[in-house]
């Protein structure tokens, strides 16, 4: 009996391949974009993980100081007390070749130092002399291979268990190589604790838990990838909404072929189960190709997102891919778990599907019309439970909140408000014929309104997020031109040759600015302290944001600091407040500058003041001023100097060029999915149409009758199909704006530390507009082909069906 | 029920059967007390003006309604408080139902609709259901679908459907309403004439009183009562 | 090779290296650690303190207790100190290591928990005078006079104990000549010297809720260059107390061709002897399956010159301490000759 009810299930996807192949489409989409988004963001994981850990620590919380170092003293007074902690001493580490991050833990209490290093290539890599010299430093072997010159390197062992760029040592070895003596840069609670212990709040107040994924490479590129993953899941979304209309309208036109079925004896259960069956079926197929697709996008995009994060955080990515097996299953289970709840209004149904009686179109409108208003309450609700919690709480999750909140209400909205367009529409219609347009169009609404939710949304994400996009490239490049100031930028070799470039240019009357800067812990990451020498330069056009009077006064005469936005919004800083720079060194707020495309905090002290309060603060880099012209002329002359050889140069017109190349490929992956969505949705669009197209002879049939041609019918209907998708774009414009703002003055500001100014694009709505005018269009053209094709005889069916 | 017994061979009993609609707040009876019995192999016309209840009462004995009161034994089985799989193992291997829609299933040809119901109840008989097809003159249409078919020759697909599982009760609510004079009176005829073959019970609904007297016993529905 | 195997080779007592005799004489070895000299007198309390310039040195503390819900308890509190290079340094960079062991044993049960600690930065060690020894939160005080009044106090994840000691002014016990104690046939040695007289007041911590015990304890000192010979796999140490106020402590070095035993007969009036190699005998009679190896928890013990023979069973079978270096260690009872109550450790076991 299964088998032979299978069978007679299966036989209608055999008759209509077309539907077959929509749904099976639909859903690889969706999966498939899902999916590349969860690689990327698994491959960009997995990276940090190998990055940040050292070393699988990650799992524990840590103990941070609020400022400056723990003393080893600090250390042992709390393991005395019973604290199992584990110690860590992190710090650069000046290499010919850039720096390394540099980690000492001790051996004995690391929770995974063993592991770490116990892949490594030689045998004796750990043995008795490893700790009785404890001198022996573990490195990644492409790191190796990058220090060129191994002047002074204590032992090393190579490991691919270390990230790239990362060197880990014993603490007693790196205290020596970093010079930081009793420092120790974070603690590790260990997992177990003994019984008895006193809180460390009251023990340590001056330390604070930090769990490491609040660390700091996570917590902003967290923000990169809720981003991502937003746009897997309305992608996904989108996709179901396909999933939706082919698995509705396969079950629509099944309901004769269930109840022949029913009345054979195939009880219900059963057919309910035959029909999870086949959407299972269907779920893992479509999953499958969903998984290739993704592994393709995902592979195609990752480069750019690597491009990105490095760009943007600093942060390292490989760019290759691997296939992960939890990857793999959780794509398929996404497609059945979306296959499901996309269908389980059909199947609903069909439990509750009277043996006998068919409900009467009458009926279905009815619940399509209280539908549409149970759908614009829930929009409603929607909208204001995400300004509810912007008001309750912030940050970036609230920031979600509203715009999901905003997005997925104004969606739920749209049937009612197109459909009280339309009815207004009817009420001024003229003709019988308009009139019957008008109320076609309205019928025909509950069959598309899902897929022209899809358009609202794919709509609305490339409104706002293209003026993100282009609100913050305007910004960008207005601040390049106050932030890089300098003609030429050079970075000599070693302080040397510094003092000999300096001395040079001097002579040549070339103002000298000085690029020193230091890092100092602050509040578990760090702080970029630069130190400038007082010039004209910054006073005319450092980008300010907020300044006092007499600023750049108090900066020069060492009372006062400026900080950037980051730091500013972060630590809620503003002029006239006062800044903690280390325990010891506390300084004035009295300006606050924009600086985008750093994530991180950053203040600007005078020169004199941060070599007091700083030591090794290299004297490498300066930034020169000269009238343009003579740039060329300069670099030549300091090219052809012997002195100067290994001095690199970068004149402005590059740096500029450079920083929006690696800007604009920062959101390259940002605009191929907002095109893919997109795409997505017109193929929704599409599929509904198909969907219709069945439901719909009926009514076309006596309009046919009345006299009104077929080629006349298929304009009609091509027409209808583009002024839904012009009322629908015409709503997703305020909501794309919303968008948009929420982007730039909301997510930004959590994600990145800044705010920036929104500017408008008319022209790029414009395009847009056209853009979904032609996927309506497209998606209008098979069905309007067809009716225009279509056999008398195939209308007159509709006749001599008709009871 | 202890106050009525069933006689060796009756197949079908319906014990003073009632039946309401109810809808828009008021209650409509539409069967009103039927009492009837149906001999194994015997067949019976059930008549009656349209609205009287004729299909409602087909559908009681097939299983697909509830009842009010009364009681229904099929081969024994009562139908009162019949879960739905018990219900749904009748359907599949006691009776067959055809009906004056065309109940085809327009994904599958003519072959494989007619031996779905046999293939359902698992009683696949391939040399009856071959002399059965051929009879009814389908043998060249077999590969056909049927949209392809006129609705004489989609009603006699139906009606080999039907009787393809071998059931011991076949109930055919004017299996010919849709179709002309001439072509209602050949299939009628054939249908007639195979189930008397197979050796099943008919149930049949008809206005048409030829038919009719063509079969064993006429029963006349008239406003939901047994005239 | 991992930070765990490391610690097990080091505590396990690495078979010192061939040529170490040739050099016994200097009274270093080959890696520049002093090594234990026949004839030296142990000077107190300067000796109660650590002695970097040793490869290995513990402070071993084992208890017989009984609680106020009238079962038998064990208590163990070891602080082991070893070294990578002679010498202390201050820093990071100390060659000392320092491995700390809390067991506490019920009948059914065994608790226990595990220490280390970089030497050189004050998280663990040893001082003479006042007497202190510590890891992390755990420590041994001197409350009175130097080892005459003890603190004692540890604590797990799932355990804690405290405990007051005290002696009645009896005598440490020097092992073998004068603390120079022999642990091969072949001549290797090591300094040890113990109190066995304590009286102890404490309370456990235990899952469900404190026991105030009383009972007696046993300190041990040892410290050494080089213990174990090349053949020897592991040792059975006893430490008994016998109800006439006699105490015994022997132990049993097993080696590839012979085992070596040795041990000291402390008198209830507190004179020592020291035993000779093979006066002491122990045997063992039955095994149990621990941790997934067979391990002897019941023994029969003979020491002809005193007329004992006793066997010595196991209050707790499982008394395992699972650490990075496992071993057996619990409380054992005594009947037969003698009667009485003890520890017993096993080593060595694989
Ligand atoms: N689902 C229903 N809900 C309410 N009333 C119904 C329903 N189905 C049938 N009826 C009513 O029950 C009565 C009997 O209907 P039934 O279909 O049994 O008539 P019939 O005798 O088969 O008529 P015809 O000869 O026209 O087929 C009719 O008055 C009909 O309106
Ligand atoms: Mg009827």
């Amino acid at each position: 009996m299964k088998r032979a009810a299978l069978g007679a299930l299966l036989s209608h996807w055999w008759r209509h391949p077309l539907q077959l192949i929509t749904l099976l489409t639909g859903l690889a989409l969706a999966t498939g974009l899902w999916s590349a988004v969860q690689a990327i963001n698994g491959e960009a994981k997995a990276s940090y993980n190998l990055a940040t850990s050292e070393i699988g620590a990650r799992q524990n919380e840590t103990l941070v100081p609020k400022t400056g170092f723990i003393p080893l003293s600090r250390y042992v007074e709390l393991r005395r007390s019973g604290w199992r902690l584990s110690p860590v001493l992190e710090g650069r580490w000046p290499q010919n070749t850039g720096s390394l991050r540099l980690i000492g833990v001790d051996l004995l209490s690391h929770p995974t130092f063993s592991n770490m290093v116990e892949n490594s290539d030689s045998e004796s890599s750990f043995s008795l002399d490893a700790l009785s010299s404890q001198e022996q430093l573990f490195l990644n072997p492409k790191t190796l291979e990058q220090l060129t010159v191994h002047v002074d390197l204590p032992p090393i062992v190579q490991s691919d268990q270390i990230p790239i760029d990362v060197a880990l040592g014993d603490i007693s070895l790196v205290e020596r190589l970093l010079q930081r003596p009793g420092q120790i840069t974070r603690m590790i609670i260990l997992p177990e604790q003994p019984l008895g212990l006193h809180p460390l709040e009251d023990l340590a107040p001056e330390l604070q838990r930090q769990s490491y994924d609040a660390g700091q490479m996570s917590r902003l590129t967290d923000s990169f990838h809720l981003n991502l993953t937003a746009f897997g899941l309305l992608s996904f979304a989108v996709g179901l909404f396909i999933v939706h209309g082919s698995v509705s309208l396969g079950i629509e036109q099944r309901r004769g072929l269930f109840r022949t079925l029913r009345a054979m004896g195939v009880p219900l259960h059963l057919l309910t189960v035959l029909l999870l069956c086949e959407l299972l079926l269907i779920a893992i197929v479509a999953g499958s190709a969903g998984l290739v697709l993704g592994y393709l996008i995902a592979a195609a995009l990752l480069p750019d997102v690597s491009a990105t994060l490095s760009g943007l955080y600093g942060a390292t990515v490989e760019g290759s891919l691997n296939l992960r097996p939890g990857w793999l299953i959780s794509g398929i289970a996404m497609a059945v778990v979306g296959t499901l709840i996309a269908s389980t209004q059909a199947i609903t149904n069909i439990y509750k599907m009277p043996l006998l009686a068919t409900p009467g179109l009458q009926a279905r409108a009815q619940a399509a019309s209280s539908q549409q208003y149970g759908m614009a309450v829930l929009g409603l609700a929607l909208m204001a439970f995400g300004t509810a919690s912007m008001l309750v709480f912030d940050g970036l999750i609230a920031g979600f909140a509203l715009l999901a909140g905003m997005m997925l209400g104004t969606a739920l909205m749209l049937p009612l408000l197109l459909s009280w367009v339309l009815t207004l529409g009817l009420r001024n219609a003229r003709s019988a014929l308009g009139e019957w347009i008008w109320a076609d169009m309205r019928a025909q609404l509950p069959g598309i309104s899902l897929a022209l939710m899809a358009l609202l949304l794919a709509l609305a994400t490339n409104i706002g997020v293209g003026t993100m996009v282009s609100s913050f490239r305007l910004t960008f490049l207005g601040w390049m031109d106050q932030r890089l100031s300098a003609e030429l930028y050079v970075t000599a070799k070693d302080e040397d040759q510094a003092q000999k470039l300096v001395l040079w240019l001097t002579r040549r009357d070339i103002t000298v600015l000085p690029i020193r800067w230091s890092e100092v812990p602050f509040h578990g990451t760090k702080l970029r302290i630069y130190g400038v020498q007082d010039d004209p330069t910054y006073r005319e056009k450092w980008p300010m944001l907020q300044v006092q009077n007499g600023a750049w006064d108090r900066v020069s005469n060492g009372t006062a600091v400026m900080i950037n936005e980051q730091l500013a919004r972060r630590r809620n800083l503003w002029p006239g407040d006062d800044l903690n720079l280390t325990p010891s060194w506390k300084m004035t707020v009295v300006g606050v500058y924009s600086d985008y495309g750093n994530p991180h905090e950053q203040a600007i002290v005078t020169l004199p003041v941060l070599l007091r309060h700083a030591d090794n603060v290299p004297n490498l880099r300066f930034g020169l001023r000269l009238p343009p012209s003579g740039v060329q002329n300069l670099i030549k002359e300091i090219q052809q100097e012997s002195d100067f050889e290994g001095i690199t140069m970068v004149d402005q017109n590059d740096l500029k060029a450079r920083s929006l190349a690696v800007f604009d490929r920062t959101f390259v992956v940002t605009g191929a999915l907002n095109l893919l969505t997109l795409g997505v949705a017109g193929f929704a669009i599409l599929t509904s149409l198909l969907t219709l197209w069945n439901m719909r002879l009926p009514q076309l049939a006596p309009i046919w009758a009345l006299g009104i041609t077929r080629r006349q019918l298929a304009w009609l209907e091509l027409w209808r199909s583009l002024a839904l998708a012009a009322l629908t774009a015409l709503l997703a414009l305020p909501l794309g704006l919303l968008l948009a703002w929420l982007l730039l003055s909301v997510i930004n500001v959590e994600a990145f530390g800044w705010k920036l100014p929104m500017y408008i694009f008319p022209l790029d709505w414009l395009r847009l507009l056209v853009m979904a005018l032609v996927a309506a269009a497209i998606a209008a053209a098979i069905p309007a082909r067809k009716l225009a094709l279509i056999k008398p005889s195939e209308l007159l069916k509709v006749f001599a069906h008709e009871r | 029920m202890a106050d009525w017994e069933m006689t060796d061979n009756t197949l079908l009993q319906i014990r003073n059967v009632s039946k309401c609609y109810s809808g828009l707040g008021e209650s409509r009876a539409v069967l009103r007390d039927v009492s009837l019995d149906l001999q194994a192999g015997k067949s019976i016309a059930l008549t009656g003006e349209s609205g009287s209840g004729k299909s409602t009462l087909l559908h009681l004995v097939g299983a697909l309604d509830y009842y009010d009161s009364g009681e229904i034994k099929i081969a024994g089985t009562n139908l009162t408080n019949l879960n739905d799989s018990a219900r749904s193992e009748l359907r599949r291997n006691t009776v067959s139902l055809v009906f004056q829609q065309f109940n085809l299933v327009p994904s599958l040809n003519v072959a494989q609709n007619i031996s779905l119901h046999a293939r359902l109840a698992n009683r696949v008989d391939q040399t009856w259901i071959t002399s059965l097809t051929s009879r009814l003159g389908l043998t060249e249409l077999s590969d056909r679908y049927p949209e392809q078919l006129s609705g004489g020759q989609q009603q006699r697909v139906a009606i080999g459907r039907a009787l393809a599982v071998r059931p011991k009760l076949l109930l055919a609510d004017e299996p010919t309403g849709n179709l002309d004079e001439v072509t209602s009176t050949a299939v009628m005829d054939l249908m007639l004439n195979l189930v008397h073959e197979s050796g099943a019970a008919l149930f049949l609904v008809t206005h048409s009183v030829q038919v009719a007297n063509q079969l064993d016993r006429r029963v006349h529905l008239s406003a939901g009562k047994i005239a | 090779m991992n930070a765990k195997s490391f610690l097990t080779a080091m505590f396990l007592c690495l078979p010192a290296p061939a040529s170490t005799q040739g050099f016994a004489g200097l009274g270093t070895n080959a890696n520049g650690f002093a090594i234990p000299q026949q004839g030296t007198f142990l000077s107190f309390p300067a000796d109660h303190g650590s002695h970097p310039n040793f490869r290995i040195e513990w402070w071993y503390l084992t208890a017989n207790l009984k609680g106020d819900d009238d079962l038998e308890y064990g208590v163990q509190w070891t602080l082991f100190r070893t070294a990578l290079r002679p010498g202390s340094e201050d820093g990071w960079s100390s060659p000392q290591l320092w491995m700390g062991h809390a067991g506490l044993t019920t009948p059914n049960h065994q608790f226990f928990a595990e220490r280390l600690a970089r030497g050189g930065i004050g998280q663990a060690g040893v001082t003479a005078d006042p007497f202190m020894a510590w890891i992390d939160n755990w420590e041994m005080t001197t409350v009175g006079p130097t080892l005459q009044q003890l603190n004692l106090k540890a604590s797990g994840a799932d355990f804690a104990y405290e405990l007051d000691m005290s002696t009645q002014g009896q005598q440490l016990v020097l092992h073998g000549d004068n603390g120079y104690s022999v642990k091969s046939a072949g001549g290797q040695a090591s300094y040890y010297y113990s109190q066995p007289h304590y009286q102890i007041t404490g309370t456990l911590s235990l899952p469900h809720g404190p026991v105030a015990v009383v009972g007696q304890g046993w300190l041990d000192r040892e410290w050494s260059s080089q213990p174990l010979a090349e053949d020897q796999s592991g040792w059975d140490w006893f430490s008994l107390s016998f109800d006439s106020g006699d105490k015994l402590m022997g132990f049993v070095l097993r080696g590839a061709s012979a085992d070596f035993t040795s041990g000291s007969w402390i008198s209830a009036d507190g004179t020592v002897t020291a035993l000779q190699p093979g006066d002491f005998q122990a045997l063992a009679l039955k095994h149990s399956n621990v941790s997934g190896r067979s391990i002897p928890t019941e023994w029969k013990i003979t020491l002809p010159a005193k007329e004992l023979s006793v066997v010595i069973q196991a209050v707790n079978k499982q008394s395992w301490m699972g650490t990075s270096f496992p071993y057996w260690e619990g409380p054992v009872t005594i009947s037969g000759s003698h009667t009485g109550r003890g520890y017993l450790e096993m080593t060595g076991y694989e």
